[in-house]
């Protein structure tokens, strides 16, 4: 299936966003070896000259690294992965509380309304 | 970066009718490259010039350093609008013509993709469907070990699931030293898969860029850049 993009940003960026989460969701195990760009280039439906700008970049960040013989693998840095975690959380945070000022909300509404959400989805868990 | 494909006031004439305008163009080595243009803006005039099939009016190209002739013949691998397999001939007849005609043709590599496709081997092109025909010309086209592909329109006239295959086809095959032309005004099915893309109006090159440039300096696709563009 081919990865889905939106049509305002670099491709090569919405790569990094897929393979950073999958990473960090763990769907990318620590140390696991990644496939070849071809492979990967061909499963998102994507040039094979952008992936590699994309996996380049995440190597600069630190969350995959080369190996001689071994191709490319996901860092087994616990660290790199817990920042890059972080990092992400924090700006998803930023978004959420960002649209809620736009509704009109104050940070301690905001807040009601997410701690309020988390007990539903608990309740909806145990009935189930 | 080197050079695969260089034009300089290529103009071309038929008649009254000036098909291209002085096109000046550079075209790098290891790129996907979209010619991309509304009908009759010249995109199959170009690639037929670039192929030696058509001669310039006026203006010089060259492909790999040399002019077009005999010898860029062997370095560019060129997929027409129209198949062009005789209707009598059967898969293996159409491989036995290529492995003949092209020294870099990889037989091996078109017969492993013909065999994902499932065409039997003594099928004649004549009880093939339009869509695998034109799968089979493109695998063709593309098991030849090129440094420059020409590809007009390859993905017009045919269903989204084959759209897909071919777009996969050129991918799979594609090498990073090798740069791919291709002609379409399907913007938004290939436009993932290019690195840089020209537009093409009225036989004049009109802007020359990059596919993330334009996302990341405009914020919106080449498809909606195209629609813009070329507002009707």
């Amino acid at each position: 299936m081919a990865w889905q993009f939106s049509s305002n940003r670099p491709i090569y960026q919405q790569i990094m966003d897929e393979i950073e989460l999958r990473i960090l969701n763990g769907t990318y195990e620590k140390g696991m070896r990644l496939p070849s760009v071809r492979d990967l280039a061909m499963t998102a439906a994507v040039n094979p000259n952008t992936m590699q700008r994309a996996l380049s970049d995440l190597e600069n960040q630190g969350l995959i690294t080369t190996q001689r013989n071994a191709g490319r693998t996901v860092t087994t840095d616990e660290t790199a992965i817990k920042r890059a975690r972080t990092v992400k959380a924090d700006s998803l945070a930023e978004t959420f509380l960002l649209q809620m000022k736009a509704l009109g909300m104050t940070k301690e509404e905001a807040l009601e309304r997410l701690a309020g959400r988390e007990e539903k989805e608990e309740e909806h868990g145990n009935n189930t | 970066m080197e050079t695969i494909l260089e034009a300089r006031g290529l103009t071309k004439r038929y008649g009254a009718t000036l098909a291209l305008n002085s096109v000046d163009l550079t075209l790098p080595k290891g790129k996907i490259v979209g010619l991309l243009g509304p009908n009759g803006s010249g995109k199959t005039t170009l690639l037929k010039i670039a192929a030696g099939l058509l001669t310039p009016t006026s203006g010089f190209i060259l492909a790999d350093n040399r002019p077009i002739g005999e010898e860029t013949k062997s370095v560019i691998s060129f997929l027409p609008e129209q198949t062009y397999l005789p209707d009598w001939m059967t898969v293996t007849d159409c491989l036995e013509y290529f492995t003949d005609f092209y020294e870099d043709f990889d037989s091996k590599r078109a017969e492993d993709m013909l065999g994902r496709l499932a065409v039997p081997a003594n099928k004649k092109m004549r009880t093939l469907s339009k869509g695998t025909r034109e799968k089979m010309q493109l695998v063709l086209v593309m098991s030849r070990r090129a440094k420059l592909y020409l590809l007009d329109e390859p993905i017009g006239g045919v269903d989204p699931a084959t759209r897909d295959y071919i777009l996969n086809t050129i991918i799979g095959n594609y090498d990073n030293e090798a740069t791919i032309l291709i002609s379409t005004h399907l913007i938004a099915d290939v436009e993932k898969v290019l690195d840089e893309f020209l537009f093409l109006k009225d036989g004049v090159i009109t802007m020359h860029d990059t596919t993330d440039n334009v996302r990341e300096t405009q914020g919106k696709s080449l498809d909606e850049l195209f629609r813009e563009v070329f507002r009707c």
